[in-house]
Formats: structure tokens, sequence, C-alpha cells
């Protein structure tokens, strides 16, 4: 029962903060109203919108919207290439600068281990990358740029991992529709992700359906329906603060009804460590479960996360079992390295890339494409 | 696997401690160890080396005469090139001398932009202000929805003539938001743009379009705490871009440590404003460097500690809780008072968050992470089922009142003995304790380690370093009333000595080695 010396710990650490408070507190103003109130009340107060309000907006829009096929995955993917080469790529220069060098001495290792960490690569597989290269230079004494960069791939592609399946499990069983489950920490672009993917998926011949199970952030369904009537889908939302597996329910119901192809659900950005609100999206996994297996859950990250991207990952791999990442905003400066030591470490594969806010700017991921354009090629 | 930053800190100077000098090689294996704490933190590489440069030479310069030992030495370089590159002191906003007063927020997508421009709005109309927020983000879809929406739950007006989703034309948006404020009379206006990327060199422009339009008093940046290497290129791209005048740190609320926020404040020189920690409009605060240095150092965070105390508890209750603890007079402290406490203490938040503020805590984040709520519930199942004469004086339970505990709690007898027993140890000890008299006094500090070097004595024997350091950092803060409140002010030395201090409980993780998982 260790349990009881840290709980007493923490009320001896509390009774002596109030004792220090007590005297000092009263000497201050009391704060204005406390916010945790506030927060408790937030939700509660747009509640008294009971009914689940479907929009039929697709029978109407649809006529408006032309709905192009989007660009072909290879076209997406070589611009992709061109984005990661064209802009400034300190990474493969410094790298391939490195390597070409007469001798590696101790200091070289060193920029190149702080290289490979600077594209937020994460120490442990930065550390295994180098006593690779250790290894094969020590071998065969590399002084040759091209065979240096061979060797630099290929321990890339080791450490990313050719053999994963990336595809989207989006068919269900038994003629249930598949259900695509996209969660993530606040502002990753979860949403904007959706809807591209909506895109590709009716481009595909696919009927979609989505739910905006975002029912904490402001406009979030109101952004998922502009998304939607782009490309001629219907979505299904609730009241705002309602309870999100009750809009993924019903939307999971409707999609059965109506015999769609593919459901997808949008949930709210959450911190991994609010341990409330990831309970609540296991609630909502568990929901759509009993109706029609999840197929897919995509953990969205963003390109620019740093090391906490592993944390993310962790937790929610634990509270929803994620089947594949997707990295979004990989047209900026960042190179989303943080997906190495995430498939590393919890084996799950990036499925989709995401390259922008353009309808189309979303790609397939592939190893060999990704490491090449880290890599500078074309 | 990856440790966080001050478990890191922790590790390089566990090595260092009780040295009486510092060998040069002390030193260099040191750097090495902060310099890979700090980039695991997401801290840019520039940027450690620069610390790392810093702390090595002032490391072995002459200030090592000091007072203190090495280590605690160390540790003080530290925080203090800690504190010097988040910004030193804490600024706060500037308003036009002629209102309005224009802020703009820019930032990379998802950064929290418009989340944030409701929550300074609701923040300044606190204050007293009359805030005016401006859609300005025409870009994604609903985002002028979404602080149209913002804006009615802080209560604050919000300036929308587009309806956005790609349509209209921001600069234009931002102009007449001047005019209409100025008309309206309202004193300051918050202009949330469109998250952009440095390196689009289109939507730049546009930013520093807006920016001419409006003349902003304060640009502010807005960054996600969890960003990695990438900060410094983005926040250079801002700062070449549009420029800004000082960064706001988003989601520090989550577990990431802040790499960020030294990489940005140490490249662009601005100073880090705010910070926003929650989903709640409310949960947004002024940046305080000191205690990011020190939450970084793994001192906990104990001012946010306080604070969140003083929120949530019932000030008079603990104080007669204390009272009780303290002097034995007006009854003895009892379970009852036991359970409140804890139950006070779970409302601020999962047990884990709040002893991971705790100083000193951050080496034993694992045994903290794996603290399974439920244990708690067994131990409030365990009091409840105690009639109110027992929880007052939990002496008078003898064997058959103790069976029947355990029946109505559903636990066994040997969990009810264990609970009473731990509980008048615990109670004797922290009465020991607080016989030595109130913080601040260093005399005190070490007959309370040396009082209980056995067993779980240790436990509490962190508390002098909490004590002393919570009124020490206190004092770092402006306007802090400890002195008024007749505490002593502790000095330099002592501030530094509980820096160095903060190691104490180490001897707590004693604790939750073998020896007290056995039975006891």
């Amino acid at each position: 029962m260790d349990i009881f010396w840290i709980i007493m710990a923490a009320v001896g650490l509390v009774l002596v903060v109030a004792a220090v408070t007590i005297v000092v507190g009263r000497r201050r103003a009391l704060p204005p109203a406390p916010p945790a109130a506030e927060l408790l009340a937030e939700p509660s107060t747009e509640v008294s919108e009971p009914v689940v309000e479907s929009v039929p907006e697709a029978s109407a829009e649809p006529a408006v919207v032309p709905l192009e096929s989007p660009e072909a995955p290879a076209s997406r993917l070589s611009r992709l290439r061109r984005r990661l080469s064209a802009s400034n790529n300190p990474f493969a220069r410094g790298l391939l600068g490195l390597l070409a060098a007469d001798r590696l001495d101790a200091e070289a290792w060193e920029d190149l281990e702080a290289t490979l960490i600077t594209s937020d690569l994460g120490v442990g597989p930065t550390d295994e990358l180098i006593t690779a290269l250790r290894r094969e230079t020590a071998i065969d004494g590399v002084g040759d740029p091209a065979k240096a960069r061979d060797v630099l791939r290929n321990e890339l592609l080791k450490l990313i991992g050719t053999d994963s399946d990336r595809s989207l499990r989006v068919t269900g069983a038994d003629g249930k529709p598949g259900v695509v489950l996209v969660v993530g920490v606040n502002g990753t672009g979860k949403t904007t992700t959706i809807g591209k993917l909506s895109r590709v998926l009716v481009a595909d011949g696919h009927t979609v359906l989505l739910a905006a199970a975002d029912t904490f952030r402001a406009a979030a369904a109101d952004q998922l329906q502009t998304w939607g009537s782009r490309v001629g889908v219907r979505v299904i939302r609730g009241p705002e603060g309602g309870d999100p597996a009750s809009v993924a329910h019903d939307a999971v119901a409707a999609g059965i009804a109506e015999g769609v192809d593919v459901v997808v659900v949008d949930t709210a950005g959450r911190l991994h460590t609010k341990t409330g609100l990831m309970d609540e999206l296991g609630k909502i996994k568990r929901v759509i479960d009993r109706l029609a297996p999840v197929t897919e859950v995509l953990l969205v990250i963003d390109a620019t996360t740093g090391q906490n991207g592993l944390a993310q990952a962790r937790v929610f791999a634990e509270v929803v079992d994620v089947t594949g990442i997707v990295l979004s905003k990989l047209d900026g400066s960042a190179k989303g390295g943080i997906v190495v030591p995430v498939q590393r470490e919890l084996g799950v594969p990036v499925k989709l890339i995401g390259l922008g806010e353009g309808a189309d700017d979303l790609a397939p991921f592939d190893a060999e494409g990704f490491v090449d354009a880290l890599l500078g090629e074309s | 696997m990856f440790d966080t930053l001050s478990d890191r800190l922790s590790g390089a100077f566990r090595t260092l401690r009780g040295k009486t000098r510092l060998t040069d090689a002390d030193i260099d294996a040191t750097a090495r160890e902060i310099r890979l704490a700090l980039l695991e933190a997401d801290v840019n590489l520039a940027v450690v080396k620069d610390f790392i440069a810093a702390v090595k030479e002032r490391a072995h310069g002459a200030e090592l005469a000091g007072a203190l030992n090495p280590g605690q030495q160390i540790v003080k370089i530290v925080n203090d090139e800690l504190v010097t590159i988040l910004g030193g002191q804490a600024r706060p906003l500037r308003f036009a001398k002629r209102p309005p007063t224009v802020i703009m927020l820019a930032g990379l997508q998802g950064s929290g932009k418009t989340t944030l421009a409701g929550k300074l709005g609701k923040w300044l109309k606190d204050q007293g202000h009359s805030p005016l927020l401006v859609a300005a983000d025409l870009q994604r879809p609903n985002a002028v929805t979404q602080l149209q929406v913002v804006g009615e739950r802080a209560g604050v007006h919000v300036f929308a003539p587009e309806p956005g989703n790609g349509t209209g034309d921001p600069v234009q948006v931002a102009r007449q938001s001047i005019l209409h404020a100025m008309s309206k009379l309202y004193d300051v206006v918050i202009v949330d743009t469109a998250g952009r990327l440095g390196v689009d060199a289109e939507l730049m422009q546009q930013a520093a379009d807006i920016r001419d339009a409006v003349k902003p008093t304060e640009i502010l940046f807005v960054v996600d705490a969890m960003i990695g290497q990438d900060a410094v290129n983005t926040a250079r791209a801002f700062a070449d871009g549009v420029g800004f005048d000082g960064v706001v740190l988003s989601k520090l609320d989550g577990d990431a440590r802040g790499g960020a926020a030294l990489s940005i404040a140490r490249v662009t020189g601005k100073p880090i404003m705010f910070a926003s920690n929650g989903e709640g409009l409310g949960d947004f605060d002024a940046f305080y460097p000191d205690r990011m240095a020190s939450r970084i150092l793994g001192m906990g965070d104990i001012l946010t500690l306080i604070e969140q105390a003083e929120k949530t508890f019932d000030a008079e209750e603990s104080a007669k809780a204390t009272q009780k603890l303290l002097s034995g007079k007006g009854g003895e402290f009892g379970l009852d008072d036991f359970l409140q406490q804890m139950q006070a203490v779970r409302r601020m938040g999962p047990l884990s968050k709040i002893l991971g503020m705790m100083p000193g805590m951050g080496q034993m984040k694992d045994q903290i992470a794996g603290i399974d709520e439920r244990e708690i519930d067994r131990i409030e199942a365990i009091i409840y089922s105690m009639t109110p004469a027992e929880r007052t004086n939990p002496k008078m339970l003898d064997g058959s009142r103790r069976a029947r505990i355990a029946k109505g709690s559903g636990t066994q007898v040997s969990d009810v003995n264990s609970l009473v027993n731990r509980f008048f140890e615990a109670r004797k000890m922290m009465q020991s304790l607080a016989g030595g008299g109130m913080p601040g006094m260093p005399g005190v500090r070490r007959p309370a380690v040396k009082q209980a070097p056995k067993k779980k004595g240790n436990k509490v024997s962190g508390n002098p370093a909490k004590r002393t350091g919570a009124p020490a950092a206190k004092a770092v803060e402006p306007a802090a009333p400890a002195s008024a409140s007749g505490r002593p002010q502790p000095s330099e030395a002592d501030l530094a000595k509980a820096v160095g201090d903060f190691q104490l409980p180490a001897e707590l993780q004693q604790l939750f080695n073998p020896k007290s998982n056995g039975p006891r």
C-alpha cells in the first residue's frame, strides 16, 4: 500500500501549503471566480437542445459543388518531395557533408548526432542510427558520398520500416460500414485531415458519412460541415457540449441503416494528460464498437511536434489502440522526424501525410519516398 | 524511455552531491548530461550549446568560492541561466497611450490563436477593459464562427464582417475593425489572424499587411508548447516576416516540458508573456520565468500548486486541520481530518499531476505514474466504514471494530490494520516535525532530517525543504506578501540552498523500494 504514503505526503504538503497560504492569503484579495467551476459549468450550458439534429445537407449541396477527383497519389508524393527538397534542408546536407569528409573524428560524430536530433528524431533512434553508421563505416571506410548516402538511406529505412501495412482499412465486415476514428491532441489538424480524407474516399467511389463528435471546440462541427458539403458528404452532428459518444453512435447507426461504406468520426482534440478526456475517448470507441467494429484509428500528429509526440502516441495507443498515424503539416519547415521513434516504439505505421490546407494535400505515406525526400533526392 | 528535463538534470546532479570539490571532469560530465537532457526536451541545439558554454564558464569561474557545495552551485548556475534565458522578470502587457490598444495574434496553424483570443478577451474584460475580438482568419473553414462562439462564451464582442471560408480580405477586415473600435469606444482590439507557415512567403506578406493596417501595440506570437526543434526556424520566420513583441506559450497543461520556450526566448530575445494551460476560458496566466525554470529543474511547480490549492481549498477547514496537527489543540488530528484533506487534494486533480508539481518528485516519475487512483478509493471506503467517533479517535479501534470495518468496506482486516497503523506513524512524524517550528528557519532542517534516518521518517523530511522552497520562491515574485506576513525573508544563500536541497526527497525514494513493498 505504497499509495498511502504518497497520499500522506500530498496531504502533509497540502497542509503546509495551507498553513502558508492562510497567513498570506488573508492579505490577498480573493481571486475572481474560480475557473475550475467555470470549466465544469461550461459544457452544460448549451445542452438545452436535446434533439440530435442530423442535417440533410447533402441533398441540397452536390449540385453546387462539382465533385472533382483528387490528384493521383503518385503526383502528390512527388510534390512532397519537391517541397521537402526545395525547402531548406539542413538535415540531408549536413549528413552528407559529414559523411563525405575524409575521416570522421569525434567532433564530426557529435555533430552528426546533433543534426539527427535537430530533425526531432529523438535520442534513442539517433543513437541507433549512429551506432549502425559507425559500424558500417568502420567496415568499409566510406569516402564516397554516394555510398555514404546509401548507408544512411538504408539505416533510415530500417528505422522507419518498409514492411508495415500502410493501407487504410475502410471496409467493414458483414455489410457494416468501415469506421475510421480520428484522434489527436488539440490543433494537430484532425478536422482538416478528415475533410481531405473524405474527399479521397469519395473519389475512390466510397459512400461516406462524417460524424462531428467534436462537441467541445466552438464551431468544430461547422468546420467539418463545410468540408463535408464541399464533397457532398453528409455530416451527423449533435448539440454543442453534448456527449460525443452519442453523436458517434448516432452516426454509425445512421451509416448502418443507410448502408454507407465508411463512417469517419471526428473527435475533439485532447491532451493525452487529461485522464477524464481520454476516458471519454475510450467510451466513444467502445460505443462505436458495439454497433460496428472500428476498422481504423488514426492518430494525427503535427510534424512540428517534438519529443512529446511519443508520449502522445503512447497514451493514445493505450486508450484507443491506434492503428495508423497521420503526419500533418509536413509542408512547413519541420521534418516530422518524431514519427521515427513513434513507429519504432509502438510499431504503428504512418499511413498518411498532410501537406497543407488545400483539399488535395493529403498523400499516402511511402517510406522510401519519405527517406529520399529527407535526403534531398528527387 | 525519454525522461523529462528535470529527471535528466536530477540524474546529472545526483553524482555531484556530496562532493566537496568540483573537478573539470565533473563539470564536463554534468555538461554532457545537461546537453542531452535539454535536447530531449526539444530545446534547440544552438541554444543548448550556448547554454552549456555559459554554465561551464560560470562553473569554472571564481563563483565556486561560496558557501555552497559544488553540486548546489551547479544547480544554482543552471537555474540562473534558465531564468535569464526565459526572460528574467515577467513583462506585463503594454497598453497604447491613446486607445484602442491593438493586439495582433500570429502563429502556425493549430497553435491555439482563436482560443487564445477568447481567453485574452475574457482576461482583459475581467480587468475592466472593453475588448473587441476581430475575426481576420478568413482561411480555415468556420474559424470566424469559432471566434464568434468563443467571444460569446467570454462575453466579449466580436467584429466579423466577413463570413470567412476562404473569401474576403483579412487586411480590409483588420483596417475596418480599428475604425469600428474607435467609434464604439472599445479600448482593446484583439486581431485573430489565420495560421500560417513560416515558409509561406505569400501568407507572411499578408500578415505583414495586416500589421501595417492596424499598427498593433503588441504582436503576440502564439506557439504550441509541444513544438520540437523547428521552433527556432518558425520563430525566426515570424520575427523576420511580421515581427513580434512577445510570445504566448499554449497547451502548457500537457506534459511537454516546454524546451521550445527556452529556444524561442533565447533566439528571438522576446519575452514569453503568457501561458495558456487548459481548455477553459479562464485557463490563462501571465508567464513566470522563475516558475518555469524551477519546473524544469525539478523543484516542482510549487507556486502553481499553491495557487491551485487556494482556489479549491476551504481555507478555514485546512487551517483547523493544520492547527490540530501542529498543536494538538482542539482535539487530535483524526482520520476524519485526514479524509477531508485527502479529498481536498483529489479535487485539485489527479494525484499524479499534483505530485508531479511537488519539489523533488522528478526522480519518482515511475512510481507516480504507477499510482492507481482506485487505491485511494479503497482507503476512502475504509474510513467511510467507520463511525464518526472512530474517525475522530482511531485509538478506540479494537479487533471487533476493525473486523466490522473490513467487512463494511469490502477489505481485509489487515488492510484496515495497516491503514490505521500507518496513520498513527505518519501523524506522530508530522507532529514531531511540526514541533521543530515553522518554515524559513534553516536550523530546523538538519535535525529534522536526522531525526528520521530510518523508515518513512524520510518521507516527511522533504518538507522542510519544501517549506523553505515555498516562501523562498515567493520572495522572487515581485509583489509577494511574504515579508508582510512577518516571516523572515530568506537570503540568497537560503534560496540557493533550497534549490540545492531539492533532491532531499531522494531519500524518499527508499520508501518505495523493496523495503516498503513488503507487508507492514
